[in-house]
């Protein structure tokens, strides 16, 4: 035994790290590794070289400087006086905003579109095709001028509505559709957490400031007296409030609503849709259990609407609705034509291939599938619905990411109808009010790289509960 | 070996990178052409004509530049800019100079870094209206939806007016002058604001541009001039001394009809001789050859004669000096002397 010797000791030589096959793929890694690094230090000193030539420095101060523009579509309060960093605030909620307007619609149509352009019915499974077809093959910019154009071109001004002959409000003198947008009733409260205002019975009376969800007429107004242009919604409010208000004598409460109110009315509808879950669980184990399945329905329906309808009777809820003012409607919900214009175009665009997706999903579940539902008596709708979608969602929902991802990106296309995202408050006016291309731009991008990766991440989850579970 | 060669490839261009934006008459020279940034379109001030040929005020001053610079009024690359563009553009090195109805602002020229050569309108921001709205002073536009060119200074003046006034209004942001045009007439805004003359200019354009009025007030000061990029002094000083050599030329009577026999030989008038070259070394002070200013004057007729053709009262669009006036006539325009 003591006779065995060690292998020889083989010294190491760099032409090893080539030849070796032990070494090899280290060396090259480390070699594209310091490639990478040298590519990325070039980029750096460049910017930093050219910036000193153009005697630029790199700053992110001016996201604390009074911004001095003004944004018509603001989901928090915000003025011309607050600073670049608040715009770039109200930008980024504006393009989350439109972001989930669009996958919610597009999800929807697109599932919709999908099912049906399998349909067995001829026309509308050819009507499906041309929507698909026509819609994901024209770019998606064009969609969405042409929408704009045509909701600005083809409605009435709102001083159209004016005239005796001219186009009149719809659903009860409650939606007005303009060329500027469609108007519709707000929910506002007698009896706001956020606390109302009470007018002074002078006309001179100062509006309510509205923030929060319903914040799309934010800052305060003072009608000026005399002007012969008169704002219309303070008469408005102060004569609707009279029934709903608890006080009176001196004044009156102007109905308002803050962003707490809408939390707690989305608290109390939450805290109901998981009592209704908790009673169709629980009816689902008692079913298993003894075969048959206790009535739910009313239940639920109890859970859900009661609570509700105690808490809007408690803060005095009432419709607010858009009423003719000087220029415009005042009052109620401003959906602009820029928001409605985008908000279709991302969807019908995005829909087109979320339709896509969804056929190929369904049609990746083999037919045995269905055969074997009819053989078992279950309808067409049904076998749809229970046996083949929740299969086919997991085909579905890895390539859905990716389209909630294009749709989120895509609503940077904003600017071309004027709707204040993030790209045109942070990337637009302050880039050019300040100069600062490169930190704006950074940001820009450090946003939507943190949106888009915020989107899947939540979409893995929720994949991650659909997908074939193996045991 | 390979890497080396990348290596020195990267350093090389990023000391390029680096040196760009330093000559740019070199570069201007060396190209052949000289690229001006303009406005999308704004009749009378830049906009192009049914051959496709750039024609405007402004226009004016960029084929003066290059007459004077490359001898030929035709050498120029125009490059279309909107309010958004125009400065990262600039900056970039995509363009030579702007000469896209700019306001001259204190932190356009210090924190944007940017260098104002002069100034060939004095401007301010007004309202325009249809007639049919009744409106006739801007105070009265509490809760009106207004159109407004996005990245621009009337933006901030127009929320500093309204909020000093303590009304209301709804601004409907737009990218270029066109789409605004459009949004307008469609209804979708009550009133679009913008520099006065560009209203006019604007105005003009409309099938019937009396049902429409611009509103008495004028909200700023917007005095617009070409501007060029920081640090580069010598094309800074060619642009600038162009544009003096227009309006001096108006000054002193130099048109584009006398402007051969002026300086075919010397005449009376020294400081005459001095502008067009027959008297002194102007043009070799400047980096330029003698002629330069008789070019750039014969581009398109001095400050008066681009004025009248482009945007006075007997075009469309129908300004009248006021402000713009020379001097001597009661206006702002003054020259340096040339000496």
């Amino acid at each position: 035994m003591a006779t065995m010797t060690d292998p020889p000791e083989q010294s190491f030589r760099l032409s090893q790290l080539i030849y070796d096959t032990r070494y090899r793929s280290l060396t090259i890694q480390v070699v594209a590794m310091i490639l990478l690094a040298l590519a990325l230090s070039w980029l750096v000193s460049n910017t930093v070289q050219n910036l000193a030539a153009l005697g630029k420095d790199f700053d992110f101060g001016f996201l604390w400087q009074p911004s001095g523009y003004d944004i018509n579509q603001r989901l928090v309060e915000y003025d011309s006086q607050s600073t670049h960093g608040r715009a770039a605030l109200v930008g980024i909620l504006n393009t989350i905003l439109v972001a989930i307007l669009g996958c919610s619609l597009a999800t929807v149509l697109g599932v919709i579109a999908g099912v049906l352009r399998l349909s067995n019915n001829w026309l509308v499974s050819r009507l499906m095709a041309v929507y698909v077809e026509g819609f994901r093959n024209v770019p998606l910019l064009l969609w969405i001028v042409l929408i704009f154009a045509l909701m600005t071109e083809a409605t009435p001004q709102p001083r159209a509505f004016r005239a005796d002959d001219g186009p009149s409000m719809l659903m009860g003198e409650s939606v007005a559709v303009t060329n500027r947008g469609v108007y519709i009733p707000n929910l506002v409260f007698t009896r706001s957490l956020g606390g109302n205002e009470v007018a002074a019975p002078e006309p001179e009376e100062e509006e309510p400031t509205s923030s929060g969800l319903s914040g799309t007429y934010g800052g305060s107004r003072i009608s000026t007296g005399g002007s012969g242009v008169s704002t219309g919604q303070s008469s408005d409010a102060s004569d609707s409030s009279g029934d709903g208000a608890a006080a009176s004598g001196e004044g009156e409460v102007v109905p308002t609503s803050s962003g707490w109110d809408w939390l707690l009315i989305l608290g109390v509808l939450f805290a109901g849709i998981a009592g209704a879950r908790y009673v169709s669980k629980k009816a689902t184990e008692k079913q298993e259990a003894t075969g048959k399945r206790p009535t739910t329905a009313p239940i639920q329906a109890g859970l859900i609407l009661i609570p509700l309808i105690a808490v809007l009777v408690i803060l005095g809820a009432q419709l607010n609705k858009p009423v003719l003012g000087g220029f415009n409607f005042d009052g109620g919900l401003h959906l602009r034509n820029s928001l409605i214009a985008l908000w279709l175009a991302l969807s019908l665009y995005t829909g087109a291939f979320i339709a896509e997706i969804v056929r190929g999903g369904i049609l990746a579940i083999n037919k045995g599938q269905t055969e074997a539902a009819y053989a078992l008596g279950l309808r067409p709708g049904t076998t749809m619905n229970l046996v083949i979608l929740p299969q086919a969602l997991r085909v579905i929902i890895p390539p859905l990411i990716s389209q909630y991802l294009n749709l989120t990106k895509n609503s940077s296309l904003a600017i071309a109808v004027g709707y204040m995202d993030a790209r045109s408050t942070l990337g637009g006016i302050t880039i050019n009010q300040t100069g600062r291309e490169l930190e704006g731009m950074l940001l820009l991008g450090l946003f939507y790289l943190v949106l888009s990766l915020v989107i899947s991440s939540f979409m893995n989850i929720y994949n991650a509960t659909v997908k074939l579970k193996e045991r | 070996m390979k890497n080396t060669v990348l290596l020195g490839a990267m350093a090389a261009a990023g000391l390029a990178a680096g040196a760009a934006g330093a000559a740019t008459l070199d570069d201007v020279k060396a190209r052949g052409t000289l690229n001006c940034g303009v406005t999308t379109g704004l009749a009378g001030f830049a906009a192009p004509d049914a051959n496709g040929v750039w024609q405007g005020f402004d226009v004016g001053v960029c084929r003066a530049v290059a007459a004077a610079v490359l001898g030929d009024p035709m050498a120029v690359e125009f490059v279309p800019t909107t309010g958004q563009t125009r400065f990262t553009a600039l900056a970039s090195g995509e363009i030579d100079m702007l000469a896209r109805n700019t306001t001259w602002t204190f932190s356009r020229d210090n924190d944007l870094k940017f260098e104002f050569v002069g100034i060939n309108y004095y401007d301010g921001q007004g309202f325009m209206t249809p007639k049919e709205l009744g409106v006739s002073s801007a105070k009265e536009l509490d809760g009106a939806t207004v159109c407004i060119q996005t990245g621009t200074t009337t933006e901030l003046n127009l929320a500093d007016f309204f909020r000093v006034n303590n009304i209301d209004y709804e601004p409907v942001p737009i990218e270029t002058n066109a789409e605004a045009q459009q949004q307008y007439l469609a209804g979708a805004c009550d009133v679009y604001t913008t520099d006065a003359s560009g209203l006019a200019a604007t105005r003009a354009t409309f099938e019937d541009p009396s049902a429409h009025v611009i509103l008495p007030e004028i909200i700023s000061k917007e005095p617009l001039g070409p501007l060029v990029r920081h640090g580069d002094n010598e094309w800074g000083d060619i642009v600038r001394w162009t544009l003096n050599a227009l309006i001096a030329a108006e000054e002193y009577g130099v048109t584009s009809a006398n402007i051969n026999e002026l300086s075919a030989e010397p005449t009376d008038n020294p400081e005459v001789n001095r502008l067009l070259g027959t008297e002194g070394e102007l043009g070799s002070m400047i980096g330029l050859e003698a002629d330069w200013a008789k070019r750039a004057i014969l581009a398109g007729g001095n400050y008066g004669e681009l004025f009248e053709k482009n945007i006075g009262e007997n075009t469309p669009i129908g300004l009248s000096r006021g402000l713009n006036a020379q001097w001597t006539d009661g206006g702002l325009m003054y020259s340096p002397p040339f000496r």
